[in-house]
């Protein structure tokens, strides 16, 4: 019988020998059967064993091999024929599938061991991917502390905010020891600690700028590490003898306006930069990285730009300011001068208004006064205060006229008068004065002055009287002269007034007029200031404290406005002086021109005779009003119909009637009744002349009452004077319309 | 009292009229009207004006008394009273009477009463001076004299 190699069954008397034989084949069968059992659980747990067929494989040769060994227990004792079959067969199978097995194998170690240095491989990529990841995560951080930092250094405009937040903002990412600003002195030789970190006021050490540590570091855009020894280095007081922790300095480019050239980026410009001196903490075992370079680096760039920033802003908020400051001057200048100006308007209107209204009472009174029975002498002082007083109303309104001048809304009137007389009668005002000085008076008027001419009397007067009035006024002795003629061209090649030539044509001439005094003369320097309005002449205020110091601002206002000439002459003080002015008049050729209808002035007594039995009729609703218009045109000598209706007036009104005088306070039955009369008289060539009378200003225009029909408009209150006038004007020229 | 002193007294009196301003230059021109054709002018018309205007005041009063005041009707009255006192100068008169026009614009009853309290005043102190002005005329004239004309001498500037 055949068994295999492993028992050896001739040798039966060794039961001992037999009995372990048989215990250890028991245990191996078990050993057999568990371990594929152990590798079916095993690789059922595990997901991704790709060998399972292997597995399989080898699972069944186990089986076998344990298979075989388990009958072998068998096969000790005598056994019949079946069990050596099977003992066979189980033999045969394990041979099979353990050649199948080991055949099999020669392809999968291969494989697996190329397992192995896979795994080796990835590991050791695992771990290089690792090391980069730490080197990314580190450059990001360092990344987001360049943005945190500039978010920072940027975020203030404000130099010193910007440097201290640097080294801050530094101090705390890179966890630094020291963090220190040098800064070029005003002359440019020496840096200057100006900021730190740790110490709160940095002493100002100074340290020369051409160390060659510095010009290392100037010369460089990198920061570059420095030994702690240099001298920019020392920044804290050492206590002991550990080694100061490494340090690094960068520059910083202090940036200005200038260096921005368009075409000509600086690049080796003559910059001024600063020094940025970093310590790490000299106990640890750190030292600078790469990234904490670049971050200084990048920092050190940003902050330049801030400065650069802030140095501009505060440049242009420099001038922000100082513009404002000038316009709120101005604004308070503008505003000041408007309130002077509303100030001196209001002045002079309330002055002008309060000071008529006694002015009116003394006239009135005085007139009144001059009518009783006085004594010469009481006469005399009467009339002295009534030409004073109208002297003072002349005045108030001179302040009247000023301003009216400045604003430029004076204007000139034209009206005829006789030039003649207007001399007389400024002789005949100043001879009193000059006489009560002792001072002599002579005129001259030239033979060839027209005796009539086109002009503003008025003012022409008041100028000739303040000159006069003035010379009279400083002089204590001596004469007064006054000469009046026509200006020649040719004695006006003068220096003094220079485009002006005095040319008479036919419809106008020049009147020169020259007062000479022997008074007290001026100072020449003087002169061109007496014609400001206000100034007097220092040296004669004591002397003469009267006299508000317009009227030869005045004098030349008016002398401009009818395109003249004044000005003085004199040849020093105590050798009097002398005013000669020149203005334009109009010529004309009647002796006797008619005023125009306005009628400002008293026309004198003309005898009533013009109009006797002038037949008249007054239309008045108002019963008081209409018998004063009566008695008013009866005491001209008028006959006079009265009607209380305009229907009344329509029913009375006749061709006899030359004149309609109508009461029109109430506006529009004014206008109908005119209309109304019209029609009566459409076929008649001379029907009744009609004027309107009335009170209201208001509603009074000139073009309105002409369009109805009416010859003619009088302002209410009408004096007798005032109605004698207008009958005159209207009988004569058919039309009369006062201006309002 | 001869009549030099009651002439004085009569100017002096005039002056006074119109230093306080009762009476303006329109009196003066009335007075300038009386001539030896119309030698009553003055009272003629100022005895007008007191008839006129005692109408109107009554008016007045009666037209603001009402309940529904017709303020067009008394704008009427104190428009007629105020034409009279200018025409005859009664300066007072006819300030109180424009016063009285603007508060009837607005219609302000009250203001329009103390006006018409204010017009009445000082038409009563105007008609008591009038009248105590033609009473000197009258002695004057009684005892011979005559009434000092009054030329206005050039009453503007």
């Amino acid at each position: 019988m055949e068994s295999c190699n492993c028992i050896d069954p001739q040798v039966p008397a060794d039961d001992l020998l037999m009995k372990y034989q048989y215990i250890s084949d028991f245990f191996i069968a078990l050993a057999y059967f568990s371990i594929p059992l152990e590798l079916i659980y095993f690789v059922k747990k595990s997901a991704v064993f790709p060998y399972r067929w292997v597995l399989v494989q080898f699972g069944a040769f186990i089986v076998l091999c344990g298979a075989t060994h388990l009958i072998n227990l068998w096969t000790f004792r005598i056994h019949s024929r079946t069990v050596a079959v099977v003992m066979t067969t189980a033999k045969v199978l394990t041979a099979v599938v353990s050649c199948a097995t080991a055949l099999m194998l020669v392809h999968i170690i291969p494989d697996l061991l190329s397992v192995k240095t896979r795994e080796l491989f990835l590991k050791n990529k695992a771990a290089e991917l690792d090391r980069e990841m730490g080197l990314i995560r580190t450059q990001e951080e360092t990344g987001r502390h360049v943005r945190m930092l500039t978010h920072e250094i940027r975020s203030t405009l404000d130099r010193h905010t910007i440097l201290k937040t640097t080294l801050v903002e530094l101090g705390r990412t890179l966890a630094l020891e020291e963090c220190a600003l040098w800064m070029p002195t005003r002359t440019g030789l020496e840096l200057q600690l100006s900021y730190t970190l740790r110490q709160q006021n940095p002493v100002g050490y100074t340290v020369p700028i051409h160390l060659p540590v510095i010009n290392q570091v100037f010369s460089s855009n990198r920061a570059v590490k420095i030994s702690p020894n240099c001298p920019v280095a020392r920044l804290r007081p050492y206590a002991g003898q550990y080694m100061p922790g490494p340090v690094v300095a960068v520059r910083v480019p202090l940036l200005h306006l200038s260096n921005f050239q368009i075409y000509d980026w600086p690049e080796v410009s003559t910059r001024s930069y600063a020094l940025m001196v970093l310590m790490l903490p000299s106990d640890s075992a750190r030292q600078w990285h790469v990234h904490e370079l670049e971050l200084v680096e990048v920092v050190a760039d940003q902050v330049a730009v801030a400065l650069s920033h802030a140095a501009i802003l505060e440049e242009s908020m420099r001038a922000r300011d100082q513009l404002m400051e000038q316009n709120v001057a101005l604004d308070l200048a503008r505003r000041e001068a408007e309130t002077a100006i509303r100030a001196r308007n209001d002045f002079l209107a309330v002055m002008n208004h309060e000071m008529r209204t006694p002015m009116h009472a003394v006239i009135a009174l005085s007139s009144l006064l001059q009518e009783t029975d006085l004594t010469a002498e009481q006469r005399l002082m009467v009339e002295t205060i009534l030409k004073s007083s109208n002297l003072l109303a002349t005045l108030i309104n001179d302040v009247l006229d000023l301003s009216r001048l400045e604003d430029g809304s004076l204007q000139l009137e034209t009206a005829t008068f006789n030039l003649h007389s207007l001399f007389r009668e400024v002789l005949n005002l100043i001879r009193p004065v000059a006489s009560v000085k002792k001072l002599s008076l002579t005129s001259h008027l030239a033979s060839d002055l027209p005796m009539h001419v086109i002009g503003d009397e008025k003012r022409l007067m008041q100028t000739i009287l303040n000159v006069v009035g003035n010379a009279v006024k400083f002089s204590k002795k001596g004469c007064i002269s006054i000469t009046a003629s026509i200006a020649k061209p040719e004695s006006f090649r003068d220096a003094r007034i220079p485009d002006f030539l005095p040319v008479p044509n036919d419809s106008h001439f020049y009147l020169q007029v020259q007062v000479e005094d022997s008074g007290s003369g001026i100072n020449p320097q003087d002169i061109p200031k007496l014609f400001t309005k206000f100034a007097q002449n220092q040296s004669l205020i004591t002397r003469n404290p009267a006299g508000s110091g317009l009227g030869l601002a005045i004098c030349r206002r008016f002398v401009n406005l009818m395109e003249g000439h004044i000005w003085i002459e004199s040849e020093g003080i105590g050798k009097g002086c002398t005013v000669t002015f020149i203005v334009k008049l109009g010529i004309t050729d009647r002796s006797n021109d008619f005023k125009p209808p306005s009628l400002p002035k008293v026309l004198g007594n003309h005898g009533s005779t013009n109009f006797t039995r002038l037949k008249v009729l007054v239309m008045d609703d108002n019963g008081v009003s209409r018998s004063v218009t009566k008695g008013l045109l009866m005491h001209l000598g008028c006959d006079v119909t009265t009607a209380s209706s305009s229907d009344e007036c329509l029913r009375v009104v006749s061709l006899e009637h030359e004149v309609v005088f109508m009461d029109v306070c109430t506006g529009l039955d004014g206008y109908e009744l005119a209309v109304r009369i019209h029609e009566k008289f459409l076929k008649h060539q001379d029907r009744p002349l009609i004027v309107a009378l009335t009170g209201n200003t208001k509603k009074v225009t000139k073009e309105n009452y002409m369009r109805v029909g009416m010859d003619g408009l009088i302002l209410k209150p009408v004096s007798v004077d005032k109605m004698r006038g207008v009958l005159s004007e209207l009988l004569e020229r058919r039309v009369l319309f006062e201006t309002v | 009292m001869e009549v030099g002193q009651m002439q004085r007294q009569w100017l002096d009196y005039t002056r006074s009229l119109f230093l306080e301003g009762f009476l303006d230059a329109q009196f003066m021109q009335l007075q300038q009207l009386q001539d030896e054709n119309n030698p009553d002018f003055v009272v003629e018309v100022v005895s007008l004006f007191f008839q006129d205007s005692e109408r109107l005041l009554k008016d007045l009063t009666f037209a603001l008394d009402q309940n529904a005041v017709d303020f067009k009707k008394v704008d009427a009255h104190v428009h007629q009273l105020k034409g009279s006192s200018s025409s005859i100068g009664a300066q007072r008169v006819k300030n109180a009477c424009i016063d009285f026009r603007n508060f009837c614009e607005e219609q302000n009853i009250d203001a329009c009463l103390r006006c018409l309290q204010q017009v009445k005043e000082e038409y009563c102190l105007v008609k008591n001076k009038l009248e105590t002005l033609f009473r000197l005329e009258q002695q004057i004239v009684a005892v011979g004299g005559s009434i000092p004309l009054v030329e206005p001498t050039q009453m503007s500037f």
